[in-house]
This record gives C-alpha cells, sequence and structure tokens, in this order.
C-alpha cells in the first residue's frame, strides 16, 4: 500500500497527482476533480453547483497552468492569473492551490508621498525594497498595526519603480481613510497584501475600443488602465469619462487633458453631475454621458469603476448597447460609512 | 453555425448539440439571447438586480441544456432556481417570453427551423419545473 501511495499511481494504473494548499498536501484520486478531493479531505472551501455554472469554487494554481476545461467560461483576465473552476479541475499534474480566502501575505512598505489631488482625495505612495507583482487595475489590502484593513485600487503601473500609487479619498465617519489623511506621514511604514482583482488590461486586441467610467476615485484604476494600454501601444481608441457632482471633486484634469493632446486615440471627458458646469466638462453623470456619447459598443473593451450603482447599472446599459459580456470589466467600491 | 449547416446532411445521425454547433453555438447565442432577454420589458425586470457576470455564466449552462448538450441540471434545480421568481409572478406568459427570445437569437444565427423546435421541445420539458408546479 505504502508503494501505492508513493508513486502516486493508483492500484489500476491511473496517475494520482498531489494538490498542495499552504503546508498540507492532499491526493487526488483517479476520476475525482480537484473540488472532490478537497470536499473528500474536508477542506474548508466554498462551492454550490459543482458543474461550471456558478463560480463559487474558483480557486488559483500558483505554479502550473491549469487544463483548459477547468477554465471554460471565465474571463480572460482571470485565466491570465491562472485561477481554475475546482469542480472542473481533472489535473493534469501535481498542483500548488490557493484557495479564494486563504490567509494573505502582507508586505510592508514606506510612504514617500503624502499629498491631496484635491480638496478631499489623498494621492498616496508606498514605496517597496523589491518589485511588487501586480497589474495595473487590481487593488490591494492595506492593514493598520491593529489589524483594521481596507481595499484600495492601486493607480500606477508595473513598469514604474518598485512603489504603488493609491488615491484615497476621505469618507464621512471613515476611520480608515481619516487615519490615512490624518496620521500617515511620509517614512511611515504599511502593511500591503498581495495584489487581486481582475479588472485590469491584457495587452491583446490593441486595436480594439476601450470604454473607461469612473467616479470619484474610480480614476484610481482607470489611471492605471490607461497608463498601461498606451504603454503597450494600445491604438484602438480609449474613451475616459470621469465622473462627480462638483468640479472641486474631480482631479488629474490638465494631467489627463494633456494626455489627451498627446495620443490622438485617447479622449478624456470630465462629467459633472452638480448644477454649475463649468466650460471645457458635460453636464450629467459620468456614465449617462457615456452613453449618450458612444452610438454603439459592439466590439468595444469597457471598464467600469466607482460605486456599487454606477457599475451595476452601467454593465447592463453598455451590455445592451453591444458590448460583448467577457469584455466587461468592474470594479464596484464598497463605500461603508466605516470604511 | 453555418458550418453547421453546411455539414447537417452529413451529420444527421449526431445529437442535437454536434448539429447546431456545440459550445461555439453556446458562445455564440448567449449575449444575443440575454441581450433580448434584457430588452424584453415583459420579462426583464425578473433579471433586475441580478449579478450580470453570474447571469451570464447561468444563461450559458441553462443554452448547453437547451441544445440538448451535456449538463447536469434536475428538475429539483429547477425548481430551487426559480422559486424567487415564481413568488415574483413568475408564469406561463414569461417562460414563453424567454423561449420566443431563444427562438428569435436561433433564427438571427440562422439555425434551421427544425433545429429551432427540437430546442423549443427541450425548453418545454422543464415548463413544470421552472413555474414550481
Amino acid at each position: 500500500m505504502f508503494y501505492v501511495e508513493h508513486y502516486g499511481v493508483s492500484f489500476n494504473g491511473s496517475i494520482m497527482y498531489k494538490l498542495t494548499i499552504e503546508e498540507q498536501t492532499y491526493t487526488c484520486q483517479p476520476d475525482e476533480t480537484v473540488l472532490d478531493t478537497l470536499l473528500r479531505e474536508e477542506v474548508n472551501i466554498s462551492y454550490a453547483c459543482k458543474k461550471g455554472t456558478c463560480h463559487s469554487c474558483m480557486v488559483r494554481s500558483l505554479d502550473t497552468i491549469p487544463p483548459a476545461a477547468a477554465q471554460v467560461g471565465l474571463k480572460n483576465t482571470l485565466k491570465n492569473h491562472q485561477h481554475f473552476l475546482a469542480c472542473l479541475c481533472h489535473p493534469e499534474q501535481d498542483m500548488v492551490i490557493k484557495l479564494p480566502d486563504a490567509s494573505e501575505f502582507y508586505t510592508e512598505g514606506t510612504v514617500v508621498v503624502n499629498e491631496m489631488l484635491n480638496r478631499n482625495t489623498l494621492l498616496l505612495i508606498i514605496a517597496f525594497k523589491d518589485a511588487f507583482e501586480f497589474n495595473a487595475g487590481q487593488f490591494v489590502n492595506l492593514q493598520r498595526a491593529d489589524g483594521l484593513t481596507r481595499s484600495y485600487s492601486i493607480a500606477n503601473t508595473p513598469q514604474e519603480s518598485n512603489t504603488l500609487e493609491f488615491h484615497i479619498r476621505r469618507l464621512p465617519h471613515g476611520k480608515f481613510s481619516a487615519w490615512l489623511h490624518d496620521d500617515i506621514k511620509v517614512g511611515d511604514t504599511i502593511a500591503v497584501s498581495e495584489a487581486r482583482g481582475h479588472c485590469f488590461y491584457l495587452p491583446e486586441r490593441r486595436e480594439q475600443g476601450i470604454l473607461l467610467i469612473g467616479t470619484g476615485t474610480g480614476l484610481a484604476p482607470l489611471a492605471g488602465i490607461l497608463t498601461d494600454a498606451l504603454a503597450h501601444g494600445h491604438t484602438g481608441d480609449i474613451y475616459l469619462f470621469h465622473g462627480s457632482r462638483e468640479v472641486e471633486d474631480l482631479y488629474r484634469i490638465d494631467e489627463m487633458r494633456e494626455l489627451a493632446k498627446q495620443h490622438s486615440n485617447f479622449h478624456y471627458v470630465p462629467c459633472l453631475s452638480g448644477s454649475h458646469v463649468p466650460e471645457g466638462f458635460m453636464q450629467g453623470r459620468a456614465n449617462d454621458v457615456a452613453l449618450a456619447t458612444m452610438a454603439d459598443l459592439k466590439g468595444w473593451r469597457v471598464f467600469l469603476c466607482g460605486h456599487p450603482d454606477m457599475v451595476n447599472q452601467a454593465k447592463r446599459m453598455t451590455f445592451l448597447k453591444g458590448a460583448a459580456s467577457a469584455d466587461i470589466y468592474a470594479d464596484a467600491f464598497l463605500v461603508t460609512p466605516t470604511g | 453555425m453555418t458550418d453547421a449547416q453546411e455539414h447537417e446532411e452529413a451529420t444527421m445521425s449526431n445529437t442535437l448539440y454536434d448539429r447546431i454547433g456545440g459550445e461555439a453555438a453556446v458562445n455564440a447565442a448567449v449575449d444575443i439571447f440575454y441581450r433580448k432577454v434584457l430588452n424584453d420589458y415583459r420579462i426583464n425586470r425578473f433579471f433586475d438586480n441580478v449579478d450580470m457576470e453570474k447571469q451570464a455564466a447561468k444563461q450559458k449552462a441553462f443554452l448547453t441544456m437547451a441544445f440538448g448538450g451535456p449538463h447536469n441540471y434536475t428538475g429539483e434545480d429547477m425548481r430551487k432556481g426559480h422559486a424567487r421568481l415564481v413568488k415574483m409572478g413568475l408564469d406561463n406568459s414569461h417562460f414563453d417570453a424567454v423561449v420566443e427570445n431563444l427562438g428569435a437569437t436561433l433564427e438571427e444565427l440562422n439555425v434551421p427551423q427544425e433545429l429551432i423546435a427540437e430546442v423549443v421541445a427541450i425548453c418545454e420539458t422543464t415548463r413544470n419545473d421552472v413555474l414550481g408546479r
């Protein structure tokens, strides 16, 4: 029996592969899916339909490329990061797997810039000793020494030295944002999680039109995606609709206008939903202005970041305007009053 | 899908799923179908407040089943999955509207009428479970 175990071959001769999760190793029996194995071993993993529909059991391979059949129906950005559905995965080799709720690895970073972008948004730049692995548009968790943790989108691209840039809006009664705004100084250290999220640019189909819609600090991930796309020589039209209520709550207006001058395929449309709309701005909510401006989104790639209501509505509306569901990427910000 | 038509003669003995074009057909149909459903005033209220991404995956599973493809939906799944909607008033007219949208999707993709009829027949077998009867 221990010989059988040792060689990882079952009695009927089929090969058994090892699944490693953190320190534990499990053996996937012939005909078992990864989910079957983990459930048999009583690993705590969320799942529901067991047929690839609900995506509840999505996990990530940390070493090998998962079998294609286990990635059917996942977004390109998820496939690119080796996510797969445990219920559809018959391993073809040993795998090291990360569960979605696995404890996170934090890295200490040092604040090198903290300055205001506008009356309520802080620019925070954190530097690291080594390169930080991420895609522009992803988010990380920032953690205070007492354990208080919040998610923030990364606003820069990995090409720019070992730093992460964040745009932090001060939320009413927000404990974490108040701490970052009021107490954090240059030279302080902050714990930063690994990058997460699947709302980012992949350098493929460079001639494809890209629509970016963001409200408030939803500009952060969009600015990263925009910089990344331009750096990769994206040739298709790129439209950015950035909205807020009042002009004082927008930011990077001049930088975006300058970028639009430099790149003929980039179009910047700042939108104001309030009553006072100076020249050079569009009246209305960013998603409404965007949908009124874009005649047809067939073939477009869409990125939506900001308030959850805006994101959910814009997801549906851009889909109805012709964008393929697989081409719509969204990052809804939680705006809890305790944030 | 046009391939499916061209090869239809030679592959009459294959399953409906093969004849209609398999997974490629599901992928071609899913967005067109879901867009029609969301645009249909008779039924789109049932899709308010659903996550579009999760819904798209569910639509794919549904189309795979309707096209006679591999699935393991049970009647019980159908009942559970639609119980919330039945409480909201889901009835025969809404079921018919969904089937109508599916038929229109397949017509748009130039699927032959006799295959559409087979798809509709498969949908019909789920009616009582979907409507919780």
